[in-house]
């Protein structure tokens, strides 16, 4: 059986005190796209950082395409550059401003050592696989609209051929007109090439369209876990409940007449966490045991969930139905 | 009742590289205690529209038009009179509220100031004020909270505290830009209600901007839609999202994943091509190169809101959707 294409145990980073991602465990197969999906300061970004050695991580393990990685050195780590690679989510900030498309897009061969004339070939090849023409090698970033850069980014992601592409907001920077483009050329190219894929959002419309896995972040930790099938029909952590029914749907009939789950303004702070289930703070469902004891992961058969009230076959409250937290008085 | 009646607006930069244009004949009309939303991509026109309205934009900006709220045009006002207006008419809240708050100000202080130069109130009746604010705009303890300084705050707090500060002299206009673009989706829905109540509660009208078809489709009573300085539909909110008429619109609705809906086999829709820049306005239309329906006549004339001036559906477009996708409910 070969290797997962990434493994993560009990990954953990601390910047001084503040505890950005505390015990997350997950694995992508070969050729699986998980998505990492949170809101802003869960430490899923944080995550991606960490898969990509940006970050040496405080503690637990990073294995890519089975080598642990989590503490190489740089040099020893360049033999592992072309298992993985990074798209950011602002193009504009993630290419060099003084290098030319072809140069960007080669850097990762030229790394590599391969010769001027294979790079030249290949950076051609590649350009085209994401929809550009030939001649944008030539240009400047700033010659280039948003979406193209951000297919340049895939380009350079992508031509050393990895095992796994962490993709950290890749479209949230884009108008939706373009976002749609791009999504669906990374879905393309995930079919075609095969790469395995960690998907960080905070967009769940995005994912339902791509992920084959979701996994879920609060707060440094995971809450929930499972195919994106079981994730959307039948979400089981309180959290995952509440993210659902919030995102946005663009259709005023099915916007206005759902129930609306309000979780309160305060996201707590990742300096100092709430005891037991971080979540408690926020969750209209909590009682005693959820301040003091920390959920340990309930295995639902497709995937886990941490919660107290959630029963190993996924049944458990549906903040979605529960009167305390319903408001819906408001119609069209 | 009409609060705001915009006729004709258009905007023009000078820029190093010579003109351009931003907005285009907009035309638009707010009721008292209406919410419409103006929905559009980045550099659509939408934002520049707004802050035109009460001279917000620098002087590189020629604006002309019409803009009359309430008997009073706005468009060519000195400014003595566009002070009177900005803050006690028309009040503004933007995306980001963080850089809108003065990080060494309490937001007590903050809100009292706007009471205190508009309002003349004293600063102990200023002070009062803030706290009954807090509460209008759902901020937990408000008594407590009016000590805090912004920081102090999680975003969504802020964006309340900045509600708060808008709705400070009772404006008629409230011009809420992108307002919950910069919070996360738990707390989005929030803001939403809170502008929702402000309608409902003070009789505010809200000028709702934003790239996002959720939130037109959240609050939005009737929807314009821009494109490259125009706009080229107008219709309401369920009609808009039932029966788009102008194929812009119809491509935008079509690109936006709807959970549910496009679970793995389906492929979203991509509109093809940029939008132009634009230093003059052409007389043709302007998505006319990006679209499947385009003809020769789209590109020598340009196509014009029917009927114009009114508030019932129409798109600026000669050969507009035709079909009809179940009922407008």
């Amino acid at each position: 059986m070969t290797a997962p294409a990434l493994e993560l145990v009990d990954l953990v980073m601390h910047f001084g005190a503040v505890r950005a991602v505390d015990g997350v465990s997950l694995t992508i197969q070969p050729g699986q796209v998980m998505a990492l999906v949170g809101e802003s300061g869960s430490g899923k970004s944080t995550v991606g950082r960490c898969v990509v050695r940006l970050l040496e991580p405080t503690a637990g393990t990073v294995r890519v395409a089975g080598p642990d990685i989590t503490h190489l050195s740089r040099r020893r780590l360049r033999a592992h550059r072309e298992d993985v690679s990074i798209v950011f989510q602002d193009p504009a900030g993630s290419l060099d401003p003084r290098m030319v498309v072809g140069d960007i897009v080669g850097e990762p061969l030229r790394l590599g050592g391969v010769s001027r004339r294979d790079r030249d070939e290949r950076v051609r090849a590649e350009l085209g696989r994401v929809g550009l023409r030939a001649e944008v090698a030539r240009r400047f970033p700033h010659e280039l609209s948003g979406g193209q850069r951000q297919r340049v980014s895939i380009a350079r992601a992508l031509i050393s051929s990895p095992t796994l592409l962490v993709a950290d907001e890749p479209t949230s920077a884009l108008d939706v007109s373009v976002q749609a483009a791009v999504l669906n050329l990374l879905a393309d190219l995930q079919r075609d090439l095969g790469f395995a894929c960690l998907f960080i959002t905070h967009d769940l419309s995005a994912v339902e369209y791509l992920a084959d896995e979701i996994a879920v972040m609060y707060l440094g930790q995971l809450v929930e876990q499972g195919s994106r099938e079981r994730v959307f029909a039948q979400p089981a952590h309180p959290y995952t409940q509440a993210l659902l029914a919030a995102a946005p749907v663009a259709d005023p009939s099915r916007q206005r007449a759902r129930t609306r789950v309000l979780l309160g303004d305060d996201l707590p702070s990742a300096l100092d966490p709430p005891s037991g289930c971080r979540f408690h703070t926020r969750c209209p469902l909590a009682f005693d045991r959820c301040l003091a004891e920390v959920p340990e992961p309930v295995d639902l058969g497709d995937g886990t969930a941490a919660c107290h009230l959630v029963q190993p076959d996924g049944t458990g409250p549906d903040l979605r139905t529960t009167p305390t937290t319903a408001r819906t008085e408001r119609h069209a | 009742m009409s609060v705001l009646t915009v006729r004709d607006l258009s905007v023009v930069f000078r820029t190093e590289t010579g003109p351009l244009s931003v907005v285009d004949k907009v035309d638009l009309s707010l009721d008292a205690g209406e919410i419409v939303g103006v929905v559009g991509e980045s550099g659509c026109g939408k934002s520049v529209t707004a802050m035109s309205l009460t001279g917000l934009l620098p002087s590189s900006a020629n604006v002309t038009g019409s803009a009359v709220l309430d008997g009073t045009e706005l468009i060519g006002a000195p400014e003595s009179v566009l002070r009177r207006v900005r803050g006690r008419e028309v009040a503004y809240i933007f995306q980001e509220p963080m850089s809108s708050l003065n990080p060494v100000l309490t937001v007590g202080r903050q809100i009292g100031e706007v009471l205190r130069v508009h309002e003349g109130l004293k600063r102990r009746d200023a002070r009062a004020r803030a706290v009954e604010l807090l509460a209008l705009v759902g901020i937990p303890s408000p008594a407590h909270r009016v000590d805090n300084y912004p920081h102090q705050l999680s975003g969504g707090m802020r964006q309340r505290v900045m509600i708060a500060m808008a709705v400070a002299c009772g404006p008629k206009v409230l011009v809420a830009d992108e307002p919950t673009t910069a919070l996360d989706v738990t707390v989005q829905a929030g803001i939403l209600d809170v502008l929702r109540d402000l309608r409902e509660r003070l009789g505010t009208s809200v000028l709702v901007i934003t790239h996002d078809l959720g939130v037109i489709a959240d609050i939005a009573d009737r929807v314009l839609v821009m494109y490259a300085g125009r706009i080229v539909e107008r219709a309401g909110v369920h009609d808009l999202f039932a029966a788009p008429r102008h194929h812009y619109t119809a491509g935008l609705l079509a690109a936006s994943p709807v959970p549910g809906e496009h679970a793995g086999t389906h492929r979203l829709r991509e509109i093809p091509g940029l939008v132009p820049v634009l230093v003059t306005q052409p007389d043709a239309c302007t998505f006319a190169e990006r679209c499947a329906a385009a003809e020769d006549d789209c590109r020598v004339q340009e196509p014009r809101l029917d009927p114009p001036g009114g508030s019932g559906h129409g798109a600026a477009c000669w050969h507009p959707v035709r079909q009809r996708r179940g009922a407008a409910s």
